[in-house]
């Protein structure tokens, strides 16, 4: 934000107007890439500061543009209209329906940001399964709190999907991705039902966890 | 960074009540210029590789991202849940640049890129940061680094 970036006072800084977590602009621009770093670095050539510039492009792919088009690239089932029914089974049968674009996503990049959990994709989504049949079930993995292990688990589970869902060829905005994960998808139902599960415990990490990490603020209303 | 008006008032509400350091004076120091720079990247996402601990709330140490690490090797652990991921899962260089860096400096725009860069995890109190931030500058002097692209999500 321009407004912390003036009330730190950097001697260099570029400011940006891109969405939260895209600090250089855009996935697959290069070019455009290319243009933030030059300017950014261009700073310092800067004979005396501080310097605040801003970068006078709005990014590719922003909220500008138009991306209302986007669908999925498979036709899920509709999530379970009630909350409660969406357990392991109703992801799972999504995961192999996604599992051919989430290949060829990893093979088109080279690369798969899933995996912070050291879980398998299935294990993943059993674990945060198990956490709703029994709170008090023991961490998978030595050194990791349960509330860690439940958290990593989300994330492999929403990177899983979000890489699956990207594969297609074509922009997708961020905040259509988003509210089909949380709007459109078991697992989805899965995680806001884990979040609320974790916002009764009594233990503070698993209800810091449901609080404010697992359900991002612009879909909290979601939560039961 | 982001433009306020592009968020819910929610959002841009929560975003301006958080605290945040307010530095009167402003550190300068002459840079080189880019051409003869020597640069590492410093970002804020909580990327770590596969092999290191990951991230906890309240984390305030660093961790190390070799230049020439594969960048399948390259996860992120940032606790918060309200920034955008899907970039950087498409593309590493939305948050790490590294490929722009590399060509940078394969066509002299910039001097050389840095072996090493670091990332820590931008939802902790820049306050708990900074005995780390300056344990960090002395690594970066050893690796002959005078200019960083900070790179905060």
């Amino acid at each position: 934000m321009r407004e912390h970036t003036e009330k730190l006072n950097p001697p260099r800084a570029l400011w940006v107007p891109f969405e939260l977590g895209r600090p250089v602009g855009a996935p697959g621009e290069p070019a455009f890439q290319r243009r933030v770093i030059e300017a950014a670095l261009g700073l310092l050539a800067a004979p005396s500061g501080p310097v605040l510039e801003s970068f006078p492009e709005d990014a590719p792919g922003g909220v500008s543009d138009d991306h209302s088009g986007w669908v999925c690239p498979v036709n899920l089932a509709p999530p379970p209209a009630a909350a409660e029914a969406a357990g392991a089974s109703a992801v799972l049968v999504e995961v192999d329906q996604l599992r051919p674009w989430y290949q060829l996503g990893r093979e088109q990049r080279g690369r798969t940001t899933v995996g912070v959990s050291g879980l398998g994709i299935e294990a993943a989504v059993e674990l945060l399964a198990a956490y709703l049949d029994d709170p008090s079930i023991a961490s998978p993995r030595d050194g990791l709190s349960l509330a860690q292990a439940l958290k990593f688990a989300a994330e492999d589970v929403k990177a899983w999907y979000l890489e699956a869902a990207t594969a297609r060829p074509g922009p997708a905005r961020s905040a259509a991705l988003t509210d089909w994960f949380w709007r459109e998808t078991a697992a989805g139902a899965l995680l806001l039902r884990v979040a609320s599960a974790c916002c009764r415990s009594d233990v503070a990490g698993l209800k810091a966890l449901g609080e404010k990490s697992l359900v991002p603020r612009s879909h909290a209303s979601l939560l039961a | 960074m982001v433009r306020l008006s592009d968020l819910s008032e929610l959002e841009a509400q929560h975003l301006l009540d958080l605290p945040c350091p307010v530095n009167a004076d402003s550190p300068w120091a002459a840079a080189p210029p880019p051409g003869k720079a020597r640069v590492a990247i410093i970002t804020s996402a909580g990327l770590s590789l596969r092999s290191d601990d990951s991230f906890r709330p309240g984390a305030a140490d660093y961790r190390v991202i070799p230049a020439a690490i594969d960048s399948g090797e390259i996860v992120m652990s940032h606790v918060s849940t309200n920034f955008d991921r899907s970039g950087f899962q498409q593309d590493i260089n939305v948050v790490f640049p590294i490929d722009r860096l590399r060509e940078l400096a394969a066509d002299g725009t910039i001097g050389s890129v840095a072996d090493f860069h670091y990332s820590f995890m931008g939802a902790t109190e820049p306050e708990k940061l900074e005995a780390k931030a300056r344990e960090l500058a002395g690594l970066l002097k050893e690796d002959r680094v005078n200019a960083v692209l900070l790179t905060p999500v």
